[in-house]
């Protein structure tokens, strides 16, 4: 359970002021010039040392891909970009700190811009996030009016932020496309290698970081890496914006220490599963893209990158998304196959065309209109896609199919059996909200 | 050069090479959809993926650098793998997932049998289909009267879209939409501009773009395959003649990198339509100013009457622009036989002169030799319409950056940016006298291109331009030393304006016949000798374009020999030219 010293996003529910009044008042914008002083080495070990992880969904340690960025110029500009195209299914967590804590991020910015040598920093926002972008970009206004960011600032480093908004697609998030989107072109991912860091937005090194990420970085410097590594379990440092969905007693987004056992955040946070403990069917703890966990295995599972892994999944964004017996768990993961299958970019094979092979089948597979063969069939389908595309998309698709075949093989042989026994009933109703 | 083991074996390839090349260097094979050696790397079929030792995913060849292979732990060298298990399931997945919504309607594709991925789906397909639900239907897409589509074929390797951005110039093409609803069009359904665009034909890998007048005409396993030059502009690209029976069924390019590349415009390609219909295939005479059918015998005796009546001075040849080496050759021949000496090739009026030397209408930088230049100077042509694939090669070399490119005459689209000096030959003389911005830029370069083209020499000042551009060229520093040759080449000799589209224009409107008619020695009967026009050599015998000539300015006499560099001309006779002045 975190105590509320140690939290960091301090207006996360937007019950007070979210202006630069209002943020000073929480602590932020406090002493940053001190703290740039002290060198951009001293800010990116500060980062290392707390082992903040990336919170967009991989967690890659932040420090680390900070350090990547070439030290000596070669009169190319470095960038940062923030990554605010928030579309996971279930994840809600950057939306908040847009609207009631913008400031956390324009100070993350100028502060993990100034690690990196950029002088220039993007925020790409979701197309969706329209409120949520003019928060933002009033933000950044009272920034540049208090000559807090801006060519001539007090913190004497000249920092540019621009925010720029997307037109709503999924794939612009991956880190890539959201640069040649960016860019003005069609948000399809790049080929790696070369990485941004070192060929990124206009060619030049680039680094893109979550907004979770960059908004933990003011905190984790003034506070010291020390407290920041002192709170969840090793490897696993720090706190967490938890979003819980689905099947619970009161969806929220919380903060939270990192491997809280998932049990004790739904019973604290969200007030329990719907009907019960017992009644949960199963968990996806970090968003669509990442494998469910079924219930039995729910007892043993801490919210953290290396606790998830031990259930063949992973954190993710942390986005919780519940789900109870009521659950039709076929249809529900037709559902996120369709979102895939719609999301694609269509750029490489295995992904364009497997995403709607994967949708079909699971949606004859929700009616039990298929074959037992086809669930092996279908696996092997995900194994073509998982790992031989362009970016992580494709993983990202196949792997709520694979949890579902993995963990719920019997529920679709028995239905199945249940339309092989009689393929003209009515339609079982089944609330799948 | 760095080390790598492929397949067990041990080779030595540049840093730049991609896995793929390097696999290629050493005896391995890679299937490949989108991958095409001078287009950019889309690494988007994921056809070609290989193993990486060291590397959890396979990896796709053509996108990943040798130099970004990582040695072992003990510094071995980077072990890559293309006949693995995991590799071969790698590629059946990825052709399975090609294969699930091609229409896989192969007999009635013009693409069947030289189809990359009928080629492919024998050595990775597998022999039945799992894929139970419809396949996708895509509206096919109207992209202009030359390439026909059948879009439910398409498997979005974006070869053809990079091809119209890239080479071409003109980003016509493109995809909508995304996922498994992306379909590639021209946006609009407008038809495609570019002079370029049967080159999409040969691009595609599948039948999804195929040659619209070429649509169900023949199979490719029944045409015989004559390998030649094309005669359509002055550039004789290395062409590949498809015939069944005696009928010319298509054209298609040949790899030559000294010329074309592997591109031909669209007037090379679909020429042969003229091959086959409205020919001039019988004789006819001119009887009281009206044209009558005759039989050869009549014509032959009619023409050998005339001839016998008259002195062999008082007889002259013009060959035209598309008259192919070998006929102007068997021309010469019976000409020589006749005692006549007045042979001409310059119909356009043209101000070349052979007495200047043949480098002075030798493309001498050579085609390839463009890539070398720094910087180019066009005067009075406009190489987009009068040969495209050269103009393609000069938009290779602007998109490699910094190209300073000057342009005096029209102002035309050319695909790539350059500074308009001028339209006039006073724009020549400020740059040859140093007065002009430009000649600063051509002054620093250290192999600057001057290209010449016909719309300068067939001006009735086309001398006096001439001499200014050799002027410009001499003066240059470049050409001062041996070691910075500045290059100069002629455009073409055959450019729309007097394009013919076709060889069987009457003679009776042949501008060939009213330059004839205008030709002083025709009135004024002189004894000239004149120069004339040897065989033009087959390619592979071709000297190599790095042996640049002395910086002078040039232009090509006729279509054939602009960028041939060494016709056998009989080098014993003596080339005098037909005095300027008799030609006002």
């Amino acid at each position: 359970m975190l105590s509320d010293k140690d939290r960091i996003f301090r207006n996360l529910y937007g019950m007070h002021d979210w202006r630069l009044a209002g943020a000073r008042s929480r602590g932020a914008w406090d002493g940053t010039k001190t703290i740039l002083e002290k060198g951009t080495d001293w800010i990116i070990n500060e980062v290392k040392a707390s082992g903040l992880r990336g919170r967009g969904g991989a967690g890659f340690p932040t420090g680390l891909k900070w350090s990547f960025m070439p030290k000596q110029s070669d009169d190319r500009p470095h960038y940062l970009v923030v990554n605010a195209d928030e579309s996971e299914p279930g994840t809600c967590k950057d939306r908040e700190i847009m609207r009631h804590d913008p400031h956390l991020l324009v100070e993350g910015s100028l502060i993990a811009g100034f690690a990196m040598r950029a002088n220039t920093a993007y925020i790409y926002v979701r197309g969706e996030f329209v409120r949520e972008r003019e928060r933002l970009e009033a933000a950044v206004q009272e920034a540049y009016e208090a000559r807090l960011i801006g060519k001539d600032n007090v913190h004497g480093f000249p920092f540019d932020l621009y925010v720029h908004h997307g037109a709503g697609a999924y794939i612009c998030g991956e880190e890539t496309a959201l640069l040649e989107s960016l860019e003005g072109k069609k948000g399809q991912p790049r080929l790696k290698p070369p990485f941004p860091a070192n060929v990124g937005l206009y060619g030049c090194p680039t680094t893109v970081n979550n907004v979770e990420s960059i908004a933990v970085v003011p905190d984790i410097v003034r506070r010291g890496a020390a407290w920041f590594a002192g709170i969840g379990r090793p490897n696993n440092t720090g706190t967490k914006l938890f979003c819980i969905s689905g099947h619970v007693q009161r969806p929220c987004n919380v903060e939270e220490a990192m491997g809280i056992p998932l049990r004790e955040l739904l019973d604290r946070h969200a007030g329990g599963v719907r009907g019960g403990w017992d009644n949960l069917l199963a968990v996806i703890p970090g968003g669509s893209s990442m494998p469910l966990i079924p219930a039995q295995q729910c007892d043993r599972l801490l919210m953290d990158f290396d606790g998830c892994r031990e259930f063949k999944s992973a954190l993710g964004t942390a986005a919780v998304i519940v789900m109870d017996k009521s659950t039709d768990i076929i249809a529900a993961m037709a559902r996120i196959s369709y979102f895939y299958k719609h999301e694609s970019c269509g750029q490489c094979t295995p992904c364009r065309e497997g995403m709607g092979w994967m949708w079909r089948v699971l949606t004859r597979m929700a009616e039990g209109r298929a074959h037992k063969r086809e669930i092996d069939m279908l696996m092997e389908v995900t194994t073509q896609i998982e790992g031989h595309t362009i970016c992580a998309f494709g993983d990202g698709a196949a792997w709520p199919v694979q949890g579902l075949i993995r963990h719920f093989r019997n529920e679709i042989e028995r239905r199945i059996d249940a339309y092989t026994a009689n393929p003209h009933q009515e339609a079982e109703q089944i609330a799948a909200e | 050069m760095n080390r790598l083991i492929v397949d067990g074996k041990e080779i030595e390839v540049p840093a730049e090479y991609t896995l793929l090349q390097a696999c290629e260097a050493a005896g391995a094979e890679i299937p490949r959809f989108c991958f095409h050696d001078r287009l950019s790397i889309a690494g988007n079929c994921r056809m070609c993926l290989v193993e990486l030792k060291g590397s959890p995913k396979p990896i796709a060849s053509c996108a990943w650098a040798v130099r970004d292979c990582r040695p072992g732990p003990k510094g071995e060298p980077p072990e890559v793998s293309t006949r693995t298990p995991m590799v071969r399931k790698a590629r059946e997945g990825v052709m399975e997932f090609l294969l699930i919504n091609h229409p896989l309607d192969c007999p009635i594709c013009d693409q069947g049998g030289e189809c990359d991925l009928q080629d492919q789906a024998m050595a990775y397909g597998i022999d039945a289909s799992r894929y139970r639900e419809n396949k996708r239907a895509v509206e096919d897409k109207y992209i202009g009267a030359l390439v026909k589509t059948v879009m439910n074929r398409c498997i979005h390797c974006t070869r053809c879209v990079r091809f119209m951005t890239e080479v071409a110039g003109v980003p016509e093409l493109g995809a909508i939409g995304r996922g498994e609803d992306m379909e590639i069009t021209t946006y609009l359904e407008q038809a495609m501009t570019s002079e370029l665009q049967g080159n999409v034909v040969d691009l595609c890998p599948v039948g999804a773009l195929t040659s619209k007048p070429y649509a169900f005409a023949a199979r490719p396993w029944e045409l015989n395959k004559t390998e030649s030059i094309d005669v359509m502009d002055a550039l004789g690209c290395a062409i590949r003649i498809d015939t069944r029976g005696r009928e010319v069924m298509r054209i298609l390019p040949r790899i030559n990198d000294e010329v074309n590349e592997e591109w031909i415009s669209d007037k090379t390609r679909h020429v042969v339509d003229g091959l086959r219909t409205q020919r001039l295939d019988q004789p006819y005479i001119r009887v009281e100013g009206r044209l009558r059918p005759a039989s050869w015998q009549e014509v032959f005796d009619a023409v050998a009457a005339k001839i016998a009546r008259l002195r062999p001075d008082r007889i002259g040849a013009i060959v035209g622009e598309l008259a192919a080496a070998e006929e102007i050759f068997a021309l010469k021949d019976l000409l020589a036989r006749l005692g006549v000496t007045n042979l001409d090739c310059r119909e356009d009026g043209s101000a070349l002169d052979p007495a200047w030397g043949r480098a002075s209408y030798l493309f001498n930088a050579g085609i390839a030799g463009i890539e070398k230049a720094d910087a180019l100077l066009l005067v009075g042509s406009n190489p987009r319409r009068e040969a495209a694939v050269l103009n393609a090669r000069i938009r290779k070399r602007w998109r490699a950056g910094n190209f300073p490119i000057g342009v005096i005459g029209e102002r035309a689209d050319l695909t790539y940016r350059y500074e308009h000096l001028g339209t006039g030959p006073q724009a020549l003389a400020d740059i040859a006298s140093g007065r002009h911005a430009f000649s600063a830029t051509l002054k620093r370069a250290a192999h600057p291109l001057v290209v010449l083209g016909t719309g300068a020499l067939a001006r009735p000042d086309g001398a006096a331009i001439a001499s200014l551009a050799a002027q410009l060229v001499t003066g240059l520093p470049a050409a001062a030393e041996p070691g910075r040759r500045a290059q100069a080449g002629t455009a073409t000799a055959c450019c729309t304006r007097r394009h013919r589209a076709s060889p069987h224009s009457t003679w009776d409107s042949h501008p060939a016949l009213a330059a004839l008619r205008r030709r002083p020695w025709l009135r004024r009967a002189r004894s000239t000798p004149s120069f004339s026009l040897g065989r033009t050599r087959s390619r592979s015998e071709r000297a190599p374009s790095s042996s640049m000539s002395a910086p002078m300015v040039i232009a090509a006499p006729c279509a054939q020999t602009s960028s041939c560099p060494e016709p056998p001309i009989q080098r014993n006779r003596r080339f005098t030219s037909i005095p300027r002045a008799d030609r006002k």
